[in-house]
């Protein structure tokens, strides 16, 4: 009977329906599109930044230290300065792998260009696939790592041969254009000179100092250099947390931290955690994290996650507000239909129980309903905020159910104090 | 135990206006009993005593054998829900449940809802063939008809009418005090309230209130429905 009462009270009394599931809905849609946005957030300020460069950077340890002593700068090649391609992959089996979004090397030789004089050449990846140690495959490259660069072109191809990006200042000085050939030659370690012909298949603005460099397949540059298989400095993008105490301590020192601690930094995806987890997997390596980024990144995402805790907190209680308004009006509205159930007999919590279960049943539907819209309004959000798709956390579900709930009761709240108080004698004899 | 109403000296006093002073009242089992007086004259004040839907200020009211006077809102839910038959002038029939299902609603919170039962009920006031109807889709006697079937559904000790013609016109009128008599005549306690000499003269004895006080208590004059 009970349940025949709610289901002849939401069929028969449909507007009235419509309306609690509507301003759940409302509520809803809102926490979900923010708790999703606001879950998934920390990824897309994080990606949103990577724009402005790489946040850990990698080099052998004896040109970091030569380069830290005596500020020797490119070109001085020794064997022992250089990282190894071959050992690239493994930087995806970190335990942070995930959190590396993408890398490149670089190797950067002295060339001499005909016309042109003195330059450099860098070798780089653009586009790899990799096929990573435990057996998945992955992406590096420099097209995606710095997706933000000005090509007026096609990138190249990590095969191409005789292909050439001529940075933007390089080329206006030498009036370069596309399809442009030119010769350049590279002294190798033993002094021998090789030379190869270029094809200018592109040009490009990095607004840094790669706008003076020829830039080429990574594999042409350690050819002509005699430096096959080496790799003088990789730029990694890493997601990250933000810097706290522990991660300063550790930065400098991890053999400060105490067993406890080293573990939870090393289990936190701190930029120097995930810089010293690189150095674990390279050999003779040096994983330098880029402090200002990774800091600037910690303290945007503290703010923008706060101000999305806020509108959440706010959109529901707007909506708490309203289902109050809603409830208590239904409770008011039905005084002479409560005051004759008291009359039959029913109790209290009898009452209390039925329009509470009349209330949940609409916001049951209106959180389903609000669940879904909220999903599509993150993807708005994300899209036009962050231009990324934002992902569905699954913990937003369990989320979203306890904020019905409490939506609901909380605002049913005010409607079953008046219900405690009604008394039948009062509003059965029409005074 | 051969009365199942008594009241000794009770009074009501809301604030300033005493509705009710020093009534004394008894009521045998199976009698059929009509309140009557001008309005304001403190009926209902004394229907919601004898309902157990209030408690007056002085004085002692037993029922069935019961003091109710000093019982606490839920004790008089329960007896109410257990002894009593409410009926209304205005129905207050639930609009959104069917005539059926407005009975099984009276049953539900006394025991267990009895579809069966439900509509033995309805047969009796005469709309078994409109069980599946919406309140609003019957006319006022119907309603009030209805109302009667609600009120009878749990087999009260006694049955409390207050003004349950008023909304109705003189045909539907008879219909319920047809339903009265037959009532009456299988034992049941009716108390009527009223300000329809007609109506009261239905009843074997009436009791008129002025100003809360009791000023007459006797049996109608017969003069009229005989
Ligand atoms: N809840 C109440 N609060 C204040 N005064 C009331 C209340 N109920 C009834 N009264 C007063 O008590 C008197 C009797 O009322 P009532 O019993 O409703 O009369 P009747 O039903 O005979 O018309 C009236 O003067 C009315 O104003
Ligand atoms: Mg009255």
């Amino acid at each position: 009977m009970f349940l025949r009462m709610i289901g002849r009270a939401v069929t028969r009394r449909k507007r009235k329906f419509l309306m609690t599931a509507g301003t759940v809905a409302l509520g809803i849609s809102l926490a979900t599109a923010m708790l999703n946005v606001m879950l998934d957030v920390g990824d897309k300020v994080n990606q949103a930044l990577r724009t402005y460069g790489a946040n850990i950077t990698v080099e052998s340890r004896g040109a970091s230290l030569l380069g830290d002593l005596y500020g020797i700068g490119e070109g001085e090649g020794v064997a022992d300065k250089f990282l190894r391609e071959a050992e690239l992959p493994k930087m995806k089996t970190i335990f942070w792998a995930f959190n590396i979004v993408d890398f490149t090397p670089y190797l950067d030789v002295r060339a001499e260009a005909e016309g042109i004089g003195g330059v450099t050449l860098l070798g780089t990846w653009f586009a790899r696939r990799l096929d990573i140690p435990t057996g998945e495959s992955a992406h590096a490259g420099v097209i995606n790592l710095k997706s933000w660069w000005d090509v007026q072109g096609p990138w190249l191809d990590d095969d191409d041969a005789d292909g050439v990006m001529v940075g933007g200042l390089l080329a206006d000085r030498h009036k370069l254009r596309i399809g442009d050939r030119i010769r350049v030659a590279v002294e190798d370690r033993t002094g021998e000179k090789r030379g190869a012909e270029l094809t200018v298949r592109s040009l490009f603005h990095s607004g840094d100092k790669e706008d003076e460099v020829l830039l080429a397949p990574l594999a042409v540059v350690q050819r002509l250099s005699g430096l096959e298989g080496k790799v003088r400095r990789v730029e990694v993008s890493a997601l990250t947390t933000p810097e706290n105490d522990l991660a300063k301590r550790a930065a400098q020192n991890p053999n400060s931290l105490s067993r406890h601690e080293w573990e939870i930094w090393y289990c936190t995806a701190y930029a120097s955690a995930i810089a010293f987890q690189i150095e674990e997997v390279l050999t003779e390596s040096r994983a330098k994290p880029v402090l200002q980024v990774a800091a600037s990144e910690g303290t945007i995402l503290q703010k923008t996650s706060l101000l999305m805790l806020l509108l959440t907190v706010l959109s529901l209680a707007c909506s708490a507000l309203a289902v109050a308004g809603l409830v208590t009006a239904n409770v008011m509205e039905r005084s002479t239909e409560i005051g004759l159930l008291k009359a039959l007999g029913a109790g209290d919590g009898e009452i209390v129980l039925l329009v509470l279960a009349e209330t949940l049943t609409a916001a049951l539907v209106g959180g389903v309903v609000g669940y879904v819209a909220g999903l599509g309004l993150a993807q708005v959000i994300g899209q036009s905020v962050f231009g990324a798709a934002v992902s569905a956390k699954g913990l937003v579900v369990p989320l979203v159910a306890l904020l019905v709930l409490a939506v609901t009761t909380g605002g049913s709240l005010p409607a079953c104090r008046m219900l405690l108080r009604l008394k039948p004698a009062e509003v059965l004899h029409g005074r | 135990m051969k009365n199942i109403l008594e009241l000794h000296d009770v009074s009501m006093v809301y604030g300033s206006v005493t509705a009710l002073r020093n009534i004394t009242l008894s009521i045998r089992r199976g009698e059929w009993t009509a309140i009557m007086g001008s309005s304001g004259s403190g009926k209902t004040t004394l229907m919601n005593i004898v309902g157990c839907m209030n408690k007056p200020t002085h004085g002692t009211v037993i029922l069935d054998g019961e003091k109710i006077s000093r019982l606490n809102t839920k004790d008089l839910t329960a007896i109410r829900r257990d002894k009593i038959g409410l009926i209304f002038q205005e129905f207050h029939l639930i609009s959104y449940l069917t005539a059926v299902e407005n009975v099984m609603i009276a049953q539900y919170y006394h025991s267990m809802a009895d579809e069966e039962e439900a509509l033995q009920a309805l047969e009796r006031v005469g709309l078994g063939h409109r069980a599946g109807h919406l309140p609003r889709q019957l006319s006022g006697g119907e309603q009030q008809r209805l109302c009667i079937a609600r009120a009878l559904i749990n087999h009260p000790k006694l049955i409390l009418a207050d003004e349950p013609t008023g909304n109705l016109d003189e045909s539907n009128q008879a219909a319920v005090l047809d339903i009265f008599h037959q009532l009456h005549g299988e034992g049941s306690t009716i108390i009527v309230v009223t300000h329809s000499p007609e109506v009261a003269e239905h009843a074997e004895r009436i009791v008129q209130l002025e100003f809360g006080r009791m000023v007459r208590d006797g049996a109608p004059a017969r003069s009229m429905v005989a």
